[in-house]
């Protein structure tokens, strides 16, 4: 990796460790790892887990400690390179083409509208080309198909880009580059082969504690705990749409919002809505865990 | 791990099992040979893998396991079920070389020899609590603790397996939720199971003491890879095996995806392409094709004879929903009955099988098949719906006990739908034997399945989606 244009100099895992923290971001044992080896290898990092885990943000927590400017490239069904790498400003072309004078020879004409100036940078050349190194967040990587996973080697092994028109560009700066999945379809070998890996799961109890206590300081401790085990209980059951580290932050603002002083059923009833997004979760959530609200199951397990 | 950094780990002889001889000192090969041992168990790993970890190991320390064991998983494992894999060799690997290491050297623990009667009451409650703490390392030094006291007794059995059940029930050590009445008093699945695998490496490790050897390192079996395995009670696990069938299905058959008829012209990528030829629009380009998303009608027979199959193929289609713009489900056996809703609602297995039977209006007196009654019905109720974008799914053994298979009923339904398949869930072999009438539904269907492995059931979603067949 010696070649690396601009590598940030080395850092320290606990070094990793700390900076996340202190961009807001609390890192498990694995997301600190990998994110300190993509830092000192240079390579790009594939996300995957559950949506709502902090893939995104993890990326976002990136950029601000590294004080990088975050480029992001959101992918979806039908992306093409025109949207993601780069696109020839045909508009301006015929334009240029259209204001010269008949006289002019063809050759400078066409020399002219093939430079720079004609050329729309996208995510993925904007984050190559930039004079700062930037974090690159290929978001969702597995709504696109595999045609455009092929496309994106080129960029993430060498960090390069072919222009037929005007040949190949270097990257001046090296990104770092992240790539979150929700495993919807199984990625290339090739694309998983150039990228480190990264599993975000749902975090342990205790961890999510920590969050939400980042984000939401105002809420008392015995609410947030409460909170936090009912997240968990819920994510136990088998739904459609587990609540996620976000909802269960929203939840708590709202909690704070209401003036709510402890969650007892009818609490939970009005505002599972915030962590439950589907009619028939809705049910069954009600079913089993408004029931265990009532006969003080939770209360018991809260000294634990 | 910690002899995997240590020089000389060269001069195993072939006795200890899966060491082979003549590895060179170091952690290169050691590392290859983990590698290779990956690989065995299905994880796929170039070279690319292999280097990228040696890059990656350069940075952390080894002497943090943790550490060690993340930078590995990060540049080898590749997905969560490679991940899993990795776990379990991970562990497996490293254990034997420790274990190998001390078997080399002649090293043996002073244990808890029989002397001293451990007292048994004092143990179990100490076991329960820490299972129930869940702490790790309290954990792994009862459950030395537990081995020692059953060796003690000369209890072993010899075959790791049975011994784990045995101390466990000895140790009383229930699960939550799974007995009803021992409910509070239950152990946290997750934590118990953690308990059991280090009662498991314990016994192995006492093993490998006694008979100073290391024993053939077993591929993994297919439990450990932790497949539902028996009746699939739970509709979560039914999930867990369709979230992996999804992802290969959505990975499939992009291919397919052609530009062939009812194309539209995509008018800002035919100008940029028309400024190569100067402005001139030489050559049109066109809007990718969408796929298709089937509507679907399920039919499925829920008679005693074939209604697991039945209930799991339908649990998988609703798993698999959000791949289809519509899906009904419907349930006969004498008479038929819209269950679309159960499936929405219910999320054991146990709990569908049972509304089905109650609310269902299935059944009339028989309780025998009766299709021609079944074809009537179905088209009075969906008939009107079926047009030629819909595929109908027909679940059955076609078995009519006798009666008349009015096969132009059915054909009538196939005839109004876009796509008619038949899926039997007994081997093709028994088809038209006895009262099977196969041979009078077989003309009209689109297709027709054997299914009763979920790999046919793939085969055939993979069919449905209109994808071309895996290879088998």
């Amino acid at each position: 990796m010696s070649e690396a244009p601009q590598t940030a100099g080395s850092t320290s895992l606990d070094e990793v460790r700390a900076g996340l923290t202190g961009a807001g971001y609390l890192p498990d044992e694995a997301a600190a790892l990998v994110s300190f080896l993509a830092h000192q290898l240079g390579k790009p990092v594939l996300v995957e887990g559950p949506a709502g885990v902090g893939k995104t943000e993890l990326a976002k927590a990136l950029s601000r400690w590294t004080q990088r400017r975050l480029v992001r490239l959101q992918c979806y069904e039908g992306l093409d390179e025109a949207k993601a790498l780069y696109e020839w400003n045909y508009r301006k072309q015929l334009l240029r083409i259209q204001t010269e004078a008949a006289g002019t020879a063809w050759q400078d004409v066409q020399e002219d509208i093939f430079s720079e100036d004609f050329l729309m940078a996208r995510p993925l050349l904007t984050a190559i080309s930039t004079e700062e190194p930037v974090v690159l967040l290929i978001d969702e990587i597995d709504k696109t198909d595999q045609e455009f996973e092929a496309m994106l080697l080129e960029v993430l092994s060498d960090f390069q880009i072919s222009i037929p028109e005007l040949g190949v560009v270097e990257a001046t700066t090296r990104p770092l580059v992240l790539l979150t999945s929700n495993n919807t379809r199984e990625l290339t070998e090739a694309l998983k082969r150039r990228c480190l890996y990264l599993w975000l799961d749902y975090p342990d109890a205790e961890r999510e504690l920590e969050i939400v206590r980042l984000h939401v300081p105002d809420l008392p401790e015995t609410i947030m705990r409460r909170l936090i085990e009912i997240v968990h209980m819920v994510r136990k059951l088998d739904l459609k749409k587990p609540p996620s580290i976000a909802e269960s932050i929203d939840w708590a603002r709202a909690l704070i919002l209401l003036g709510a002083t402890d969650i007892d059923r009818s609490v939970f009833e009005r505002t599972m809505s915030i962590i439950v997004k589907h009619r028939t979760d809705l049910d069954v959530v009600a079913e089993r865990v408004g029931v265990k609200l009532d006969d003080g199951i939770l209360g018991k397990a809260e000294r634990g | 791990m910690e002899s995997s950094a240590r020089p000389n780990a060269g001069n195993r002889g072939a006795i200890y099992g899966g060491l082979p001889e003549g590895v060179p000192p170091g952690l290169a090969p050691q590392l290859v040979r983990f590698c290779e041992e990956l690989r065995e168990e299905g994880v796929k790993i170039g070279t690319a893998e292999l280097l990228d970890s040696f890059d990656a190991l350069g940075h952390v320390s080894w002497t943090d396991r943790e550490d060690f064991r993340e930078t590995l998983a990060a540049t080898l494992a590749k997905s969560q079920e490679d991940r899993r894999v990795f776990e379990l060799v991970f562990d497996r690997f490293f254990f034997r070389a420790v274990e190998a290491e001390a078997v080399e050297k002649g090293l043996k623990e002073t244990r808890f020899q029989g002397g001293e009667r451990i007292d048994l009451d004092d143990l179990r409650q100490q076991i329960q609590a820490a299972i129930r703490a869940g702490n790790d390392g309290e954990m792994s030094d009862l459950a030395r603790l537990a081995v020692a006291a059953f060796g003690g007794q000369g209890e072993t059995s010899g075959v790791i397996g049975v011994d784990v059940q045995r101390i466990r029930r000895t140790l009383e050590l229930r699960q939550q939720g799974r007995d009803a009445q021992a409910d509070g008093e239950g152990l946290d699945r997750d934590n118990l199971r953690r308990f059991e695998a280090m009662l498991r490496r314990e016994l192995e490790r006492s093993l490998i003491h006694r008979t100073e050897s290391l024993p053939p390192s077993k591929p993994l079996a297919e439990f450990d890879r932790a497949l539902p395995g028996g009746p699939l009670q739970d509709l979560a696990q039914v999930h867990r095996v369709v979230a992996q069938m999804k992802r290969r299905l959505a990975t499939s058959g992009h291919e397919a995806r052609g530009r062939r008829r009812s194309q539209v012209v995509d008018v800002r990528r035919t100008m940029r392409a028309s400024l190569e030829t100067g402005g001139v629009p030489l050559r049109l380009r066109y809007r990718p094709k969408r796929p298709r998303r089937p509507e679907i009608y399920v039919l499925c027979d829920v008679s005693t004879s074939v209604t697991s199959a039945s209930v799991f193929f339908l649990s998988v289609l609703h798993a698999l929903h959000d791949a289809f713009r519509k899906l009904r489900s419907f349930a006969f056996v004498e008479r038929i009955d819209e269950v679309t809703d159960i499936f929405e609602r219910e999320r054991s297995f146990r709990a569908v099988s049972q509304r089905i039977a109650r609310e269902a209006g299935v059944a009339d007196v028989s309780g025998y098949t009766d299709y021609g009654r079944v074809w009537r019905e179905f088209l009075v109720r969906a008939g009107d719906d079926l047009d030629p974008r819909s595929t109908v799914i027909v679940l059955g053994d076609a078995r009519t006990n006798g009666r008349e298979p009015h096969a132009p009923l059915f054909g009538h339904v196939a005839e109004r739908a876009g796509r008619t398949f038949w899926l039997n869930p007994e081997p093709r072999l028994y088809w038209n034997y006895g009262d099977s009438v196969m041979a009078a539904y077989e003309p009209y269907c689109d297709g027709v399945f054997e299914c009763w492995t979920t790999k046919q059931l793939e085969q055939f979603v993979n069919v449905i989606a209109g994808r071309p067949e895996l290879p088998s």
